[in-house]
């Protein structure tokens, strides 16, 4: 057996990166709930690929058959319900985790150098997601999924000169029809996933370079240059790779494996509380996660009365509808996610975490809390005229926030650091 | 193995040569995958424009023609029915035809080309039922009005230039389609000047 091992390590080296990534990995000792959701949304990742292609078995993607094959799959096919609410119920979990992932990087700075490509590679993942959730809420043929599809293609229409042929490039027909069904199906089953997992590695192995940011904001890596106290350095093993043969010294951190996986473990299993709750109890989410018009067959000749995107894209369709001019509201639309791709270079400021940063960014940090939150509920929402002031007030602050953080981060008034971590 | 010094503006030209190369095998090799997406022939023929013969319908008469699966009517309007269009137009939604639901050729009062002639996609901007075209009994709708089309779905109500009137369930004026004179009496709906 001993030999067997030592024959496969010898070609490749599994037990050592296992030793690099996980046994003799660093991860500072003062993670809190914050950090459950990377570890979920891996999770629900595998949710969403196994589901899916359990799905495929009984989909047919077609205009006549998909509407059709979504109710076989609901009614005939063995747990097919089941398999269609863990996923669908999948899609809108994986945004919340991501949400809320997302919001941790940027209470702890998480973002800030020398963690700007892992930020970016987090970015595209949430534009991989969002390509990849849109495309899925078009496959079961209802009226939302044959409308949502409609207003989203059409953004690309108010591109000046090439917009109306590339609409009928990406629809490959002059109406949303069967070709545009296809393609998507194509797209969501295969190619987007396998983008996805793709950067999802690179975005682990990103982190797994400069190592996982903490609470307080401050390096747990220190040079090894008789500084640091004694009873600061972990009593550890970690790899050689994290301590660069005695060059560094590593603080106040836990190996990941057994540590964080064990505590992920008391995550997930609240995570799947509510999950299965969503799953057996609500699995339409209240009208939020299934809109009640695709439970009827699309019809290009009858628009619903409104048309409203699931609730993960609302807060971007919110300022989307806010500016009044449909080129410049697709415009906003687009830099209101660049902006937050850019976040590393926009916060200027050399202290991460929100604990020792000023009172203005935490005021401004609750403002983008509330203007995020706020347009996804107004994106939900009729475009009346007070709904379209309102709109324009949050997007007003959304970017208001990124502006600010700008001017302020330069020469912010910043509290004294700890030495180690709290 | 030879020996001799490393050419290092030869391998630089090497490089840069065969990376060109490969470069343009490589858009090349993109061309099918990214044409594939372009409409088929298939969906191009159910798309193609469709000619329609006016020259003997008379005075009043509207005839159906089918393009991308969409009724499209053609009304020969009687010069009364032209005539007729400034009267209501303190009744009507969108009487200038501000909103984009016509070539810019047909933004003007009587929503056509010529004025004889209107052509209009034959489905209620409301939820896609089709309207009856009431040629001389519209006023039973629409006090006043001798013609117009009246949606029995939901009671919405066109002018005979397909502009809605206030209070309707119909959010826009019926769309205008794309189109233009071959010759005298034939109309190509879903081509003009422009798309040709």
């Amino acid at each position: 057996m001993k030999n067997l091992m030592n024959w496969i390590e010898y070609r490749l080296p599994v037990v050592e990166k296992m030793k690099i990534h996980m046994t003799q990995y660093p991860a500072p000792k003062n993670f809190n709930f914050w950090y459950f959701f990377g570890s979920l949304a891996i999770v629900v990742l595998v949710n969403q690929i196994l589901t899916g292609i359990w799905l495929t078995m009984n989909y047919e993607p077609s205009a006549e058959g998909a509407f059709r094959s979504i109710e076989y799959i609901m009614r005939d096919v063995e747990y097919g319900w089941l398999l269609r609410y863990m996923h669908s119920t999948g899609a809108s979990a994986f945004f919340v985790v991501v949400y809320l992932h997302m919001l941790r990087g940027m209470m702890y700075g998480s973002y800030q150098k020398p963690r700007e490509l892992l930020w970016i590679f987090g970015m595209l993942i949430y534009l991989v997601l969002m390509a990849e959730a849109f495309m899925g809420y078009m496959l079961p043929w209802g009226q939302m999924s044959f409308w949502g599809a409609q207003v989203i293609i059409s953004i690309f229409g108010v591109i000046p000169v090439i917009g109306d042929d590339l609409t009928l490039w990406i629809r490959g027909d002059y109406v949303i029809s069967g070709a545009t069904l296809n393609r998507f199906f194509a797209l969501h089953v295969i190619a987007l996933p396998l983008v996805l997992v793709i950067l999802v590695f690179l975005h682990i192995m990103a982190l797994h370079e400069v190592g996982s940011n903490n609470p307080d904001g401050i390096d747990t890596k220190r040079d090894n240059d008789g500084t640091v106290p004694e009873e600061a350095v972990s009593k550890f093993e970690f790899h050689d790779n994290f301590t660069k043969g005695g060059k560094k010294v590593i603080i106040d951190s836990i190996p990941f494996h057994p540590y964080y996986t064990v505590k992920d473990l008391v995550g997930l299993a609240g995570f799947l509380f509510l999950f299965a709750y969503v799953i057996f109890f609500m699995p339409e989410g209240g009208g939020y996660f299934l809109e009640p018009p695709n439970f009827e067959a699309a019809n290009p000749m009858k628009t619903p009365e409104h048309i409203a995107p699931v609730w993960y894209f609302t807060p971007f369709y919110a300022i989307l509808r806010a500016v009044p001019n449909p080129l410049f509201g697709a415009v906003a639309m687009f830099l209101a996610i660049l902006a937050l791709a850019l976040l590393p270079w926009i916060d200027r400021g050399k202290v991460r975490s929100v604990r020792y940063r000023c009172g203005l960014h935490k005021l401004n940090l609750v403002n983008f809390c509330v203007s995020f939150v706020a347009l996804g509920i107004l994106g939900v929402l009729p475009a009346t005229p007070l709904y379209t002031i309102l709109s324009q007030l949050f997007s007003f602050t959304y970017f208001g926030f990124f502006i600010l953080l700008w001017f302020y981060s330069k020469n912010e008034k910043t509290k004294p650091l700890p030495e180690r971590l709290t | 193995m030879s020996n001799a010094p490393v050419d290092h503006g030869r391998r630089r030209f090497l490089t840069i040569a065969t990376s060109v190369v490969g470069g343009v095998g490589a858009i090349g090799a993109a061309v099918p995958f990214i044409a594939s997406w372009s409409p088929s022939e298939r969906a191009r023929q159910a798309g193609a424009a469709v000619s329609a013969d006016v020259s003997k319908m008379e005075e009043g008469q509207l005839i159906r023609v089918e393009w991308r699966g969409k009724p499209v009517w053609i009304v020969k309007r009687t010069q009364e029915m032209v005539d007729s269009l400034p009267n209501h137009e303190n009744r009507l939604r969108d009487p200038e035809s501000r909103e984009p639901q016509q070539p810019h050729y047909a933004q003007n009062r009587h929503r056509s080309v010529r004025p004889e002639f209107f052509v209009a996609v034959g489905i209620c901007t409301h939820f896609g039922c089709s309207p009856t075209y009431m040629p001389n009994e519209f006023a039973s709708q629409a006090e006043g009005v001798r013609s117009g089309f009246f949606c029995p779905c939901h009671g919405s109500r066109f002018d005979i230039a397909g502009r809605v009137f206030q209070n309707v369930p119909a959010p826009t004026n019926l769309e205008v389609p794309p189109y233009m004179f071959t010759d005298e009496f034939t109309i190509l709906v879903g081509e003009d000047e422009e798309t040709a």
